[in-house]
């Protein structure tokens, strides 16, 4: 039984340019305990996929056009405000890309962490101030009773990072959404601040939603990937899987462009053409015009993504039919790397 | 791997130094905000205080004293009448002259001097002495003290600066938070609203408030404050704007706060330096609006006086007695520099980004 299912996702930002399809008929689902990674590049629409759940679009120009998110008997995407924001903090919880501008620079740490208790258990301030330092005291960060009462600009990035972590963990949610949380720290730190969330994942039973544009991250961290362009899945599994036999010519020409460091002195690969205009309606295939395996089929027919092994699901057309192969490129070092690729 | 490793600049902070004393400490090395502080605070006390020593009331009317100069010997008159007590009368040296009007002026000139140089004159029933009271800034054509008048009058302008601008802020602030925060048709319409009235001629309001409620000290408070939140509002309502997608925000909108919670806690206190800032700047331009409307006769009655009432007077009596005019025009002035170099040396200090250099 899915923990949470995410059914037919559309949302649509209705802008002066048109309306951009940021998030196009997305379905997933994610089961108590797992980790699923959401790949993608820069505007896939990773990060609005999350948002939604948590009422985080700003409406408008945003607009969750179709689709349902059910988190037991709850639907977040229909539910009235109240329910939402009793399941927000509560039962879903979200750590930002950039620990800089997460914190609210005028408050205390201690006054932004007692917050969600006060609002959601109803907490005095004493008990959720014991809280507080315990759970900062389980984030790594030494001497917590004291630091609690600093403000957020006299702690480093991973620190800051670390002080999140513990203030979406506080309320012990069901699931965790982290939307990058490595990608602003230096690379020493990001290693930490994974260990440190597959810690307190194995500790809480959590379920987490990590998204990133690190294939490296999340060959070491996830154990199922969905790979997003242009606002839908292309190609969804489990890890190792998409890594070892990728489905969709997208992933493969991803996994081509992680530098590798056998291969010195050659040009690195990287990807022909542009990411579609999203304000266009694309029915075809969102790939085939940067595709190298490319026919005049994949321009015309609606393309779904559909199960094509064991729990692998391809939105290519031509794979589904068995018409081509694909291989990894140069995933070994990759799956085996500590994710400290950029 | 888990432990971060202590850093001992931060240890020694004990309750970490909050971004008000960050500002605290760069306004400190600004001499000219600190001097306007400075400057500013002392107007204040003498104001609340000075009254209390003149030995003079507002409202106390000498109307053989009129319109003495600063310092000016003040005659005491002693005309001795029979069976009654003595009629006593306070002159100024100037008006001493008419008094012996049938002598020649060289007589004259001779009386005055030995009179203000302190020997008693007699002549017929009237004597006439050199009198201990003395009058710092001279006294109005009533023969009111106008020092008492001024520090009075500044009491009355300074409440008024103060107040108004606390209307002003408390409306503009929430005003321009729910419509920047909410956002959409609620924000249209409300600051529709704000641009509505900022089109009316702000004296028409005014005058219509007076003519609602009476000339009232108190109404002359809620009317100007009525009038100034509409730039605070605009202020507020842009910074919630440009705050309200940060990534603080939308970590505290994914804890589940509730909107107030948000708004109150969170944004409000990030837009704070702007406010106070504003509001520095807005009592002065409150107490000159407050000159305005008492200029125009429709701001404090008499026999209250604030500044911009004595500056009414003085300037109408200015060719024949100019410390009238000078007085609380020294004052208004002084208090309203002071404001405008504290206000500048808040922005630096709260807004370090916004400083030129």
């Amino acid at each position: 039984m899915a923990l949470l299912s995410v059914d037919d996702l559309r949302v649509y930002f209705y802008t002066r340019a048109g309306v951009v399809r940021a998030v196009d008929g997305v379905s997933f689902a994610l089961n108590p305990g797992e980790t699923l990674g959401i790949v993608g590049e820069s505007g896939s629409g990773k990060s609005v996929t999350c948002y939604s759940l948590l009422g985080l679009i700003p409406q408008p120009p945003g607009k969750i056009v179709s689709g349902s998110a059910r988190l037991g008997k709850i639907d977040l995407l229909k539910c009235a405000r109240e329910q939402l924001r009793r399941v927000q903090g509560k039962r879903v919880s979200i750590i930002f890309q950039d620990p800089m501008t997460s914190l609210n620079p005028y408050l205390r740490i201690s006054d932004q962490l007692v917050e969600p208790l006060q609002v959601h258990d109803k907490m005095t301030r004493s008990a959720a101030l014991k809280r507080a330092i315990t759970s900062l005291e389980e984030v790594g960060i030494q001497d917590a009773g004291r630091r609690i009462n600093l403000y957020p600009h006299q702690f480093s990035g991973g620190m800051r990072q670390r002080v999140m972590i513990a203030m979406a963990l506080i309320g012990h949610p069901e699931i965790l959404i982290a939307d990058e949380p490595t990608t602003a720290l230096d690379v020493t730190v990001q290693a930490q601040i994974l260990e440190l969330i597959k810690q307190r994942q194995r500790h809480l039973g959590l379920a987490v939603i990590f998204i990133t544009h690190d294939l490296g991250v999340v060959a070491s961290f996830c154990k199922r990937v969905n790979v997003m362009y242009a606002g839908r899945i292309v190609e969804a599994g489990y890890t190792e899987e998409i890594f070892r036999h990728p489905m969709h010519p997208y992933n493969a020409s991803l996994q081509h462009s992680i530098p590798a460091l056998h291969q010195k002195g050659q040009p690195l690969f990287t990807i022909p053409g542009m990411p579609p205009d999203l304000t266009q309606e694309i029915k075809a295939c969102p790939f085939a015009p940067r595709c190298s395996y490319v026919v005049d089929r994949c321009r015309e027919t609606e393309v779904v993504l559909k199960e094509s092994a064991r729990a692998h699901q391809t939105a290519c057309l031509r794979y589904q039919n068995g018409e081509i192969q694909l291989n990894g490129g140069n995933a070994e070092p990759a799956i085996a790397g500590s994710g400290t690729e950029n | 791997m888990l432990t971060v490793t202590a850093e001992p600049e931060i240890l020694t902070a004990e309750r970490g130094t909050s971004l008000w004393k960050d500002a605290w400490f760069r306004l400190r090395k600004n001499h000219g905000a600190i001097l306007g502080l400075c400057v500013f605070c002392g107007i204040t006390l003498i104001c609340l205080f000075g009254p209390f020593f003149t030995g003079y009331t507002y409202e106390y009317t000498q109307l053989s004293l009129k319109a003495s100069a600063p310092l000016e010997p003040i005659i005491l008159r002693t005309e001795t009448r029979a069976n009654t007590e003595p009629k006593k009368d306070y002159l100024s040296l100037t008006s001493l002259d008419g008094e012996f009007i049938e002598k020649s002026a060289s007589e004259r000139d001779a009386i005055t001097k030995s009179i203000a140089s302190g020997t008693p004159y007699q002549e017929g029933k009237m004597s006439y002495q050199l009198s201990s009271q003395k009058h710092l800034f001279g006294t109005d054509p009533l023969g009111r003290d106008l020092l008492t008048r001024v520090l009075v009058g500044g009491r009355i302008s300074l409440a008024v600066g103060f107040a108004a601008t606390l209307v002003s802020v408390l409306i503009g602030v929430v005003w321009g938070a729910i419509a920047g925060f909410a956002g959409g048709k609620t924000d249209d319409v409300m600051m529709r609203f704000a641009d509505f009235l900022y089109a009316l001629p702000f004296t028409v309001i005014v005058i219509l408030l007076m003519v609602l409620f009476g000339k009232n000290f108190v109404l002359l408070f809620v009317a100007i404050g009525c009038v100034e939140w509409l730039n605070m509002a605009r202020i507020v309502r842009g910074q919630i704007i440009s705050l309200k997608h940060r990534e603080f925000v939308e970590a505290a909108i994914s804890l589940g706060l509730p909107n107030y919670r948000i708004l109150f806690r969170h944004l409000i206190p990030n837009v704070m330096s702007s406010i106070i800032i504003y509001a520095t700047l807005t009592v002065p331009n409150v107490m000159l609006l407050e000159a305005l409307l008492s200029f125009l006769g429709l701001g404090v009655q008499p026999p209250l006086s604030s500044w911009g009432v004595l500056i009414d007077e003085g300037a109408r009596t200015m060719q024949t007695s100019l410390w009238l005019l000078i007085f609380p025009g020294l004052f208004f002035s002084l208090a309203l520099f002071s404001l405008n170099f504290l206000g500048d040396g808040l922005r630096d200090a709260l807004d370090p980004k916004s400083s030129k250099d």
